[in-house]
């Protein structure tokens, strides 16, 4: 490769855009090439500046508020006949936005038995992201002995913490999520092509509890309380094999482990 | 029911990628204020066309709805800003000269490419942010943008040599 072709190639290589052939031939020409290496340092320079931090602008932290108002406005507000008029329709998801605004806070205030279900809402929206955004772990081991300290100052309990890839559903990782306000220890399994995510944190009250399960967008989620702590194991593997799952760990967490 | 059912798959696959569309409208409006109105229309109309997302790259889906609302709201409100873009075939040979004598450091101080990029017309900013800030592919990038991946290659080369004279053009000059 000479220099005019790789001048010609040297963004597709930096963006990983090159097939494979190509891309030898190019690195190989910055190895013998000073003047094209030093281009591509520079623009290797210039890329680490773009993809700092400081340069991505952040949401204030209403709008996501905002967001979900006007949507849910939108969905309440079935009947729409100001949709021939744009601007009464804006005026209009302006005031249904107030208005389920205000049923929202007052709603909220009255705390009925709501909780349980938008609990699993949440957790399951919680599952769906981690599979979404890339970030199914912050830590990523299959050992049990790395997840389980990495817990340490994370969050305020110790998470039991065991490898089943024995028992066909490996270790994959950890990760901390923030459910009920409060944080709380994600572990990541997987079988074959599933997640489970585990989700612990502390009970209120120390019983132990029989597993409740439940289906919510497709995905099964089961519940417990055990030793002190609360349970939510959630994945889209089917009911039986994450029973399976869940006795696993159930049958694994209840003895102490006695010397 | 329905309503409701879509409301949260909505909430499920759009609304995470809330970051990466305040991002961009925030650097295609150039300030705070018009990026949270677009950012709020265009999700707005993210949820009514939502029947039509077939699943698959959620943030790729959005991220083409904010910038055609962004764009919207510059013919309605920054028009002189649009059609800037240079005859890119011209712009494209002259690109090909090295310029070995421009060095660009590698603590380049990250104000001053903020304001390098800000100062980029838009066209090519919006392929900088979509490539450098959400790390897009070309082929998304060309989905995003609505145009030839070609098309997407001959502007981040001229995006990128535009901004690096402009950082060595101040870095040398000291000032404007």
């Amino acid at each position: 490769m000479n220099c005019n072709e790789a001048q010609e190639l040297k963004h597709a290589y930096l963006d990983g855009e090159l097939d494979l052939v190509r891309n030898v031939a190019f690195a190989d020409h910055l190895k013998s090439c000073a003047a094209c290496s030093r281009a591509h340092q520079d623009a290797q320079n210039l890329r680490s500046a773009l993809r700092s931090e400081k340069l991505y602008f952040h949401p204030p932290p209403g709008l996501q508020k905002n967001i979900l108002a006007t949507l849910r406005a939108e969905t309440a507000d079935a009947p729409r006949p100001a949709l021939l008029f744009p601007w009464h329709w804006f005026k209009l998801a302006g005031i249904t936005a107030m208005v389920a605004l205000l049923a929202w806070v007052v709603a909220s205030g009255l705390k009925p038995s709501a909780r349980p279900d938008q609990l699993t809402q949440e957790i399951t929206s919680s599952h769906i992201r981690s599979l979404m955004a890339n970030h199914l772990t912050d830590v990523a081991s299959t050992d049990q002995h790395t997840v389980k300290p990495w817990f340490d100052g994370r969050v305020d309990f110790a998470p039991p913490v065991m490898d089943l890839a024995d028992h066909g559903f490996p270790l994959i990782g950890g990760r901390l999520d923030y459910l009920q306000n409060r944080s709380v220890a994600a572990l990541v399994y997987q079988r074959q092509k599933h997640f489970i995510n585990l989700f612990i944190w502390p009970a209120d009250a120390p019983a132990n509890t029989g597993e409740q399960t439940t289906t919510r967008n497709g995905y099964n989620l089961i519940h417990w309380y055990q030793s002190g702590m609360t349970y939510w194991a959630v994945s889209d593997l089917n009911r039986s094999e994450l029973q399976d799952f869940t006795q696993l760990i159930r049958g694994q967490t209840v003895p102490a482990p006695k010397p | 029911m329905e309503e409701k059912d879509k409301q949260s798959r909505f909430e499920v696959t759009i609304l995470p990628h809330l970051d990466a569309a305040y991002n961009l409208a925030r650097w295609l409006t150039r300030n705070d204020h018009d990026a949270q109105d677009v950012v709020q229309d265009a999700f707005l109309r993210a949820f009514k066309f939502f029947g039509g997302f077939r699943g698959g790259n959620g943030r790729s889906w959005l991220l083409s709805i904010v910038r055609n609302t962004c764009y919207n709201w510059l013919e309605k409100n920054r028009r002189k800003e649009l059609g800037t873009v240079f005859d890119e075939e011209i712009h494209l040979l002259e690109d090909t000269a090295a310029t070995p004598e421009m060095r660009l450091s590698q603590n380049l101080d990250r104000e001053l490419v903020r304001q390098v990029v800000a100062e980029l017309p838009v066209e090519f900013r919006e392929i900088i942010i979509l490539r450098e800030l959400e790390e897009m592919s070309y082929k998304e990038i060309a989905e995003i943008a609505d145009i030839p991946i070609g098309t997407v290659m001959s502007r981040l080369a001229r995006a990128r040599k535009l901004l690096q004279e402009s950082l060595t053009q101040r870095l040398a000059g000291g000032t404007k």
